[in-house]
């Protein structure tokens, strides 16, 4: 409940600052404008005109939140305006590269645990890999997996499978590493197979593990997703919009397309949360 | 089909090797294991690329890279002080700095901080480098702009990282300070700090990372015409794959050396780490 109210607080001074700053940040226009027209104007007709501008340096929070509402709620979601149409091309984009993604690191992570060649040739790859900046050359990805053919959704869900890989096997080796030397005893005294430690032992104490990377991969593919929608043009999603919205200077478009996509990211978030607590409850394992 | 049958030896012989290597104890396999692995792929991209007669446009050999990356380094250089030294050093000191005093100015209030880390938390997972274009919009295609997203980009990661690593030192050791007399500053700069070194230097080392994503990507919205990723958008256009996979070498470079110095640092102050010491 405290919480609550702390979050609450912020949020209001985050808005609060919000609104300050497009008085500010927009007042310049109007003044020109008026110095244009030869009128003076205080800061009584500044102020609520800074509320309302067509094209401002930093929209106001409700003409975002208008802008969102009309892109989604008053459009027909067939239509190519519609925030909803966007969405869902970043999303199925997003939830591909994800699915493949984490397959890939349970794949390498099993092998990782199980093959000690594996463990010390591959494990330093993975890390460099990941302070390459590979969203920067995702562009280039796209590009180059166009030209053999494959374009549009996979191409996409490459970069962003590409990025969701990492935090899921770093997490999982972790993971599948987590049973201690007591417990591992325990099933050799069982004489269990490697199979049946894999399936018995290691995975179900992992699943945690996986689950706290579940949610910073999903988060990372959306990201990748948006980066990937960059130099497709004007084909559809997220970064598509904030691109098309950066060469016309509709600012709006470009922060109803930030918002979309920070709410997309929260929500995804949010579910693999939800099936965090359903999946471990059900194991007993829910903290 | 020569070239093939070289990079299939070239996997066979190195993953053998490494078996092997892997089964002596020691330092040197250690460092020697990775170092055969990344030589056999570049061995196995070579030849698959020359023995599919992979074309140029598609992908590049390794050996072709390197031709251009030599060939045209006054430019890759041009690139890399107009991204890294002026774009993604100053945001970088401008992002982790301003986030560690704000993380140590609302440490005092609990309050505060049981909002912030929520928002903060949710806040680093958002797709921030969209703000890219809205950043260009206001300050301008130079180096400025560039700045303003890696500062915004690292300032969340950071913030978490910080106020997580202050609540760190244990109450036992907060009451011993409290029976030295010693003061909020004392104990702050004697036990806390200190204490939440590990996790300032986690936020540090992810920052590094997402500065150099932030300020290519913000490039591919404007910039003057030098940049790295204004040379990989344009490059691409022209369909020169060599020189954009130079780029991407520099970048890989510049990341890994700019992690690599983070991480430098890291052992020499929180030598007394147990995952240091280990």
């Amino acid at each position: 409940m405290r919480n609550i109210l702390s979050i609450a607080t912020i949020c209001l001074a985050i808005v609060a600052v919000w609104y300050v700053g497009a008085v500010f940040l927009n007042a310049k226009w109007e003044r020109d404008q008026a110095a244009r027209a030869g009128v003076e104007i205080g800061w009584a007709e500044i102020v609520p005109a800074t509320m309302s501008q067509q094209r401002p340096v930093l929209p106001a929070p409700h003409q975002v939140a208008v802008e969102i509402w009309q892109t989604t709620v008053d459009k027909r979601i067939t239509s190519k305006r519609s925030l909803v149409y966007h969405g869902w091309i970043t999303l199925s984009a997003t939830l591909l590269g994800f699915a493949m993604g984490v397959a890939l690191g349970i794949l390498l992570a099993v092998g990782i645990v199980h093959n000690r060649a594996m463990d010390l040739s591959v494990m330093p790859w993975v890390i460099s890999s990941q302070t390459v900046p590979i969203l920067a050359i995702a562009p280039m990805i796209i590009v180059v997996l166009y030209n053999i053919g494959i374009s549009g959704l996979v191409a996409k869900a490459a970069i962003s499978a590409y990025l969701s890989f990492f935090p899921v096997v770093v997490g999982m080796v972790k993971g599948l590493r987590s049973p201690d030397n007591m417990q591992l005893d325990l099933m050799r005294t069982y004489n269990a197979s490697a199979w049946q430690v894999f399936w018995k032992l290691r995975w179900p104490s992992s699943l945690p593990f996986l689950f706290a990377s579940l949610k910073i991969a999903i988060a990372i593919a959306l990201v990748g997703a948006v980066i990937g929608e960059l130099p497709t043009g004007s084909q559809g999603g997220f970064g598509a919009r904030m691109l098309n919205g950066s060469y016309y200077g509709q600012v709006l478009i470009i922060w109803s397309a930030l918002f979309g996509a920070a709410i997309c990211a929260g929500l995804m978030v949010g579910a693999v949360g939800l099936v965090q607590r359903a999946v471990l409850g059900r194991m007993g394992l829910a903290r | 089909m020569s070239w093939a049958a070289i990079a299939i030896a070239a996997w066979l012989g190195g993953w053998a090797a490494n078996i092997w290597l892997a089964r002596q104890a020691g330092r040197p396999a250690r460092l020697l294991v990775p170092a055969i692995f990344g030589v056999s792929l570049l061995v196995i991209w070579e030849g698959l690329v020359r023995g599919l007669e992979v074309p140029a446009v598609i992908l590049p050999a390794p050996s072709a890279i390197s031709v251009a990356f030599v060939s045209s380094l006054p430019i890759l250089w041009a690139d890399f002080v107009q991204t890294v030294i002026r774009s993604v050093l100053p945001g970088y000191a401008m992002g982790c700095g301003a986030a560690f005093f704000t993380a140590v100015a609302i440490d005092r209030s609990p309050f505060l901080q049981r909002g912030l880390l929520p928002m903060g938390n949710l806040a680093a997972a958002l797709p921030i480098v969209g703000i890219a274009p809205i950043m260009v919009m206001w300050f301008g295609f130079d180096w400025q702009s560039k700045a303003a997203v890696v500062v915004v980009m690292c300032f969340f990661p950071m913030l978490v990282n910080t106020i997580e690593g202050l609540r760190m030192a244990e109450p036992m050791q907060r009451d011993l300070m409290r029976t030295y007399a010693a003061g909020y500053g004392q104990t702050l700069l004697k036990l806390r700090l200190p204490a939440a070194g590990p996790f300032i230097f986690n936020g540090l080392k992810i920052c590094t990372t997402l500065a150099l994503i932030g300020a290519i990507v913000a490039e591919f919205f404007g910039t003057p015409t030098v940049g790295m990723g204004f040379r990989i958008s344009t490059e691409i256009g022209r369909m020169a794959l060599d020189t954009v996979w130079a780029e991407i070498a520099v970048a890989a470079l510049a990341g890994s050396s700019f992690y690599g110095l983070v991480t430098l640092v890291e052992r020499t102050v929180t030598h007394w780490h147990p995952s240091i010491r280990g």
